[in-house]
């Protein structure tokens, strides 16, 4: 049985009305944006409702855009529904200053490591999880680099000069 | 025990509380890449792993968001580097598809046979080096002759080896050769007969039995939890294949089985992946014969770099290559989600673009990094030996673990 | 059995029963023709490497016969991909823990001046942290690259003073590093 766009979209207005911040179609994918605070909620209905059984989570990263004010940083969810096969996004910012979240980590096991990746770079804390450090980089790096305002190389490289590269 | 001790009760207790830690890793000759396991251990017997990565990290997503879009296709490479191909293939796709660019069939098919040979070269590194690390080094230096061939007809289609770089935004560069049809026969004749060869070295083989059934496995229930995608996913008996899933680049034509394990220990991981490999086999011979005519490039003159041939002579043809690989040439604003079936797993790309000239947000969605996560829950109650080979079966690359 | 290539003969004093040569040429004869590497292998480079162990290209021919993976019984540290910050530490570690004499070798762009990762993450060259013999540029190089470092290595081991490693110049450049 094939899912629409408007089951889904239906099922979930249904259950969170307002919750549900806005929606779009970006190239054939349904892309759902809730506020950060009900993302567990969401996420559990998508996982246990026994219409949709969103049951695998294909990813969890964060993106940052300096110029929404007020919803900077967010967190992208690719969801994906085997049994149906249709996939899903589901989006939730939160201001800058108060990058705070609750972690999926008991709804999904794959989270975990997904989150730490996020906290690494972007330095969202996800509150509850069971062991939120650092991941990629080394353990006593100050920044978090994939914000915009951090840049790409390291300053303090003596080697390469800027000028010959363009930078 | 307590009872016969020559030592006294305090002791024994003391002693049956402590564990001994052993660090494995990251320079190890077993772990194939760079990642840590710090193991609190029982004797021989693992109570609990904490795995350390990071060794290799090489900011990716921090490094793309820098590139255009052609230059970013050289980083992709460097992922899953034992099958790069199906990496840049997979970028080129998700750049398409924001584009919105249809693909003649002919640069389908064509993508089909590059992706297959690179997934048959990482499946025989995985296979040969859960040899090497039970112990059995002939397999390993025989099967490497073969993906010496493999190497020989990427480095006719492309000019590389291993970090292919292969083909463009659009399509391919050019038609494969003559040379390149008969290498690819060639390696279809002879191939087969000697992967059975090699696996008749250890499929049966006693003691590869012994050391790989039971060792490492994971529920199917589990492994859905943890996001398993790929060879690991289908030896524990789900069948999720991008390929079939989510069909890409005219795979939907093809008939092909998907090889699926019952128990999901080192012994199905190895048994799937061997049977991937004939599938494989299977995929290429059904494109190269029904290879259709056309086109080996897409029509898109503002995205596909043009024939060297005409770069070399015209004025307009060199601007316009120079315009492409600098990045003059602004993409679309716009997100995509784009998922191929890597070596390893549904390998995922996440763009967003910003309509300029480098990506504003570039993602993978890395299997290998995904999976590794439940290593410590694989490898719990198992011996040291055990988890060395878990750890190889799973085919863990470090590139893209960390990227 | 007859077209196996043999090293030949330093020059030297022959006689009946005996033959004299320097004790530097000889020492460095037998030290070039057995090396034993440390594949430190991280990324990319290592399967180019492992390419170059096997049969086709076979390194072995050069007396790298057995691999050592620890560095306590390893001549040569052949460095095989990127480098990051966090790995630094431990490359320092393992050029440590080796017994002089020893080489190195870096393969691969990345280990000699970082490659195409111009990021923070990324130690931009290792010669950042130990001293090296012979860079490899390539990305990956190819197998018959790997082999002419080697070879390049061997010629260094060859012409190289028994007493170097005590001189005062190895002790600066050592003392540079921050190794003892």
């Amino acid at each position: 049985m094939a899912l629409t766009h408007e089951q889904v979209l239906g099922r979930l207005q249904s259950a969170f009305g307002e919750s549900i911040l806005s929606n779009s179609l970006p190239y054939g994918m349904l892309k759902v944006e809730i506020p950060a605070n009900k993302n567990v909620e969401v996420v559990k209905f998508l996982k246990e409702d026994p219409e949709l059984q969103f049951i695998y989570l294909t990813d969890l990263c964060g993106v940052h855009f300096p110029e929404q004010t007020g919803r900077e940083v967010g967190v992208v969810m690719h969801m994906h529904s085997l049994v149906h096969n249709y996939r899903i996004r589901i989006v939730y910012y939160m201001p800058e200053q108060k990058t705070e979240v609750n972690t999926l980590t008991e709804v999904f096991a794959a989270a975990n490591w997904m989150e730490r990746e996020t906290y690494d770079f972007f330095g969202i804390r996800f509150t509850g999880h069971p062991d939120l450090r650092r991941i990629l980089n080394v353990d006593h790096m100050e920044m978090f680099p994939l914000l915009k305002q951090y840049p790409l190389e390291d300053s303090s490289r003596e080697d390469k000069d800027d000028r010959f590269f363009g930078r | 025990m307590t009872e016969n001790s020559i030592y006294g009760e305090d002791h024994i207790q003391e002693e049956e509380k402590r564990y001994n830690t052993l660090n494995l890793g990251p320079t190890h000759p077993a772990t194939h890449g760079v990642f840590q396991n710090v193991l609190q251990m029982d004797g021989e017997i693992i109570m609990h792993a904490e795995p350390t990565i990071g060794y290799i990290h090489r900011a990716f997503e921090k490094l793309a968001e820098h590139r255009p879009f052609y230059q970013v296709t050289p980083i992709t490479d460097r992922l899953n580097y034992c099958s790069s191909p199906i990496n840049n293939i997979g970028w080129h796709m998700t750049v398409e598809k924001l584009l919105g660019l249809e693909m003649p069939k002919k640069v389908d098919y064509l993508r089909i046979i590059i992706m297959e040979l690179s997934r048959i070269s990482d499946h025989l590194v995985c296979n040969s080096v859960l040899g090497v690390d039970a112990g059995a080094l002939t397999g390993f230096t025989f099967i490497f002759q073969w993906r010496e061939k493999i190497y020989d007809i990427f480095e006719q289609i492309c000019g590389a080896r291993l970090t292919t770089n292969i083909g463009r935004i659009g399509g391919f560069e050019r038609d494969f050769s003559p040379k390149v049809h008969e290498l690819i026969r060639a390696f279809l004749k002879e191939f087969p007969a000697k992967f059975n060869e090699f696996e008749g070295l250890l499929l049966r083989n006693r003691i590869f039995m012994d050391r790989t059934i039971g060792v490492g496995p994971i529920s199917a229930e589990r492994a859905l939890e943890y996001s398993f995608s790929g060879p690991n996913l289908r030896a524990s008996g789900v069948d999720y294949d991008v390929r079939v899933m989510n069909p890409y680049s005219s795979y939907q034509d093809f008939d092909f089985t998907i090889p699926i394990g019952q128990s999901g220990d080192t012994y199905d991981r190895f048994c799937v992946r061997q049977a991937e490999v004939r599938e494989s086999l299977k995929l290429i011979e059904n494109a190269l014969n029904n290879m259709p005519e056309g086109n080996h490039m897409a029509d898109c003159p503002e995205f596909y770099l043009p024939a060297k041939k005409d770069v070399y002579t015209s004025m307009e043809a060199l601007i316009w290559h120079f315009k492409i690989v600098m990045g003059e040439v602004d993409l679309p604003a716009g997100e995509v989600y784009h998922a191929v079936e890597g070596g390893n797993g549904e390998l995922g790309f996440y763009l967003i673009s910003d309509g300029g000239r480098t990506p504003y947000r570039l993602h993978f969605r890395r299997p290998c990094f995904i999976y590794y996560q439940a290593y410590p829950e694989m490898i719990k109650g198992q011996t040291l030996s055990d988890a060395i080979l878990t750890l190889s079966s799973m085919n863990v690359i470090a590139g893209e673990l960390d990227a | 059995m007859s077209d196996i290539k043999i090293v030949e003969a330093p020059e030297g004093i022959e006689g009946q029963g005996f033959f004299a040569t320097s004790l530097n040429t000889v020492i460095g004869m037998a030290r070039a023709n057995s090396l034993w590497p440390l594949p430190f292998a991280t990324s990319c480079c290592g399967i180019e490497f492992m390419a170059t162990m096997g049969s086709n290209y076979d390194l072995a021919r050069f007396g790298s016969e057995r691999m050592s993976f620890s560095p306590r019984q390893a001549d040569l540290l052949m460095v095989m991909g990127t480098i990051a910050k966090k790995m630094g530490p431990i490359l320092k570690q393992v050029y440590e823990q080796m017994a002089e004499p020893r080489w190195v070798i870096s393969v691969g762009a990345c280990a000699s001046s970082g490659g195409i990762f111009d990021t923070y993450s990324v130690l931009q060259g290792i010669d950042r942290i130990i001293p090296v013999d012979v860079y490899v540029p390539g990305c990956p190089p190819r197998p018959e690259q790997i082999i002419d470092g080697v070879m390049k290595i061997q010629e260094l081991v060859r012409s190289e003073s028994l007493r170097r490693r005590n001189q005062p110049e190895y002790q600066a450049l050592l003392a540079s590093y921050g190794i003892e």
